[in-house]
């Protein structure tokens, strides 16, 4: 009988009804990095349902407040929030031990970084960048300060909306995932070029934030909510080939 | 219309942008913030195996280098087991090696850089031995979801020619493009791997 493989089976095939393509001119970056041939696709093997394993010794006591972490002589400038939810599988299945890697800008729009010339200063008590693990039900969560929309070169006048960058990484390679989240309300989500790179309007609409007043700390921070949905690993019911060295 | 089973959607990809180091690699961004970082060296001085450096650039359509893509490899060790439990092959665990890394193109150069070791051999799917790889995984700005691909040794002619997943390249002329050429200077193995995203010689990449 199958044992710990129900756990490890593999994961559903993409639907990439949901993703951009890979080629979207509208974000013109794309059109040199795109390929023009068509994905291979593989039935998977160990390489593709084992990923690394990472162990909550790894990570620091601030590594998840954005808030206190590259704090010096003071507090961020900004609007204090929370921000968080669960992992789970297309299954709905929790997520544990997934590794959830966060960074953004500061209030300002203006992001640490070496080649990051905008106009909007720096502030010297905020880095940017926070991760963590998710607990035995997918659950993460992490302190911040509201990102601020900033101007990009795509067209002259294109500006982001405020958003946070997400690197999740799972229980196989097959799940590893890039995304952003954005705030619930934010009038230039319509005019974003690299979120109209989506077309599937539910899709979108799964990568906006929601304000969450029920998980407020009174008289500090607001709370936003973000759930995030991976790749389902299917039980193996009847055959085991996958695993062909047994 | 058809009654369908209801699941939860995967969320949307979206790229990792220009600054993909703040979160991944803040010391190529140009600060420090984490005491433990994730980086490129994947062995102590005990892990077993053939010591190695993976070496190459990321070219885009226009033959340039992509000097801020952030890869990623994921690979066995050099028993061919992957330090993860769903890997029951009956072989030895090397506690000091866990397999995974993280690389960044450099800023000038566009060159990205891996220490590693070369992994053995893992059983595929059906009991058919798959050649050593190591699995790749590249974002970057203007990469909307990123793309995974593997990367064989060139010095593996026979076992590359039995790979359950090299032989399913259906374009023989494209399968090449996922061999690292084997080079030795100063008493070091390098493999010389170099991703072309699109245009003639475009890598072969997969959906998997």
């Amino acid at each position: 009988m199958p044992g710990p493989i129900d756990q490890f089976g593999e994961f559903l095939q993409r639907d990439y009804s949901v993703h951009p393509p890979a080629f979207a001119p509208g974000y013109k970056t794309t059109v040199l990095r795109s390929p023009r041939n068509s994905l291979i696709s593989l039935q998977q093997s160990l390489s593709e349902v084992t990923a690394p394993i990472f162990r909550p010794e790894e990570l620091g006591p601030l590594d998840n407040d954005l808030i206190m972490n590259y704090a010096k002589d003071g507090l961020p400038i900004g609007e204090r929030i929370i921000v968080h939810g669960y992992v789970r599988d297309e299954l709905g299945r929790p997520v544990r031990n997934a590794l959830v890697e966060v960074w953004q800008a500061n209030a300002g729009g203006r992001y640490r970084h070496k080649k990051d010339q905008y106009i909007a200063p720096i502030d010297p008590n905020f880095g940017g960048c926070g991760r963590m693990l998710t607990d035995d039900n997918g659950y993460y969560y992490y302190r911040t300060i509201k990102p601020g929309p900033y101007p990009w070169r795509n067209q002259v006048n294109d500006w982001r909306p405020a958003h946070i960058h997400y690197a999740i990484s799972g229980d196989g390679w097959a799940q590893r995932l890039i995304t952003q989240m954005y705030f619930e309300g934010d009038p230039m989500i319509p005019h974003d070029p690299i979120l109209k790179t989506i077309t599937n309007e539910e899709a979108v609409r799964g990568l906006i934030s929601k304000l969450d007043r029920s998980a407020v700390v009174q008289l500090d921070s607001l709370a936003y909510r973000f759930d995030i949905v991976l790749r389902g690993s299917r039980a193996t019911l009847f055959e085991n080939r996958l695993q062909g060295a047994k | 219309m058809l009654n369908q089973v209801t699941m939860l959607k995967e969320t949307a990809s979206q790229t990792a942008g220009p600054y993909v180091h703040i979160g991944l690699a803040p010391k190529q961004a140009g600060f420090d913030i984490f005491e433990n970082n994730f980086g490129n060296v994947l062995t102590t001085s005990q892990t077993k195996g053939e010591r190695i450096v993976i070496q190459g650039r990321v070219i885009d359509g226009s033959g340039t280098p992509v000097r801020d893509a952030l890869i990623e490899i994921w690979q066995a060790n050099a028993a061919g087991k992957y330090n993860h439990p769903a890997d029951r092959q009956e072989k030895d665990l090397d506690p000091t090696f866990r397999g995974w890394g993280r690389g960044c193109t450099d800023f000038e150069t566009g060159t990205y850089t891996f220490e590693t070791i070369k992994p053995g051999q893992v059983m595929g799917r059906n009991g058919r031995v798959m050649a050593p790889h190591v699995n790749f995984w590249i974002v970057a700005r203007g990469i909307n979801i990123g793309l995974n691909t593997r990367m064989y040794f060139s010095d593996e002619t026979d076992a590359n020619s039995k790979d359950p997943v090299l032989n399913l390249i259906e374009w023989e002329v494209r399968r090449k493009t996922l061999l690292a050429e084997r080079i030795e200077e100063k008493g070091q193995v390098i493999y010389r791997f170099d991703i072309v995203l699109q245009g003639q010689n475009e890598t072969v990449f997969f959906d998997v």
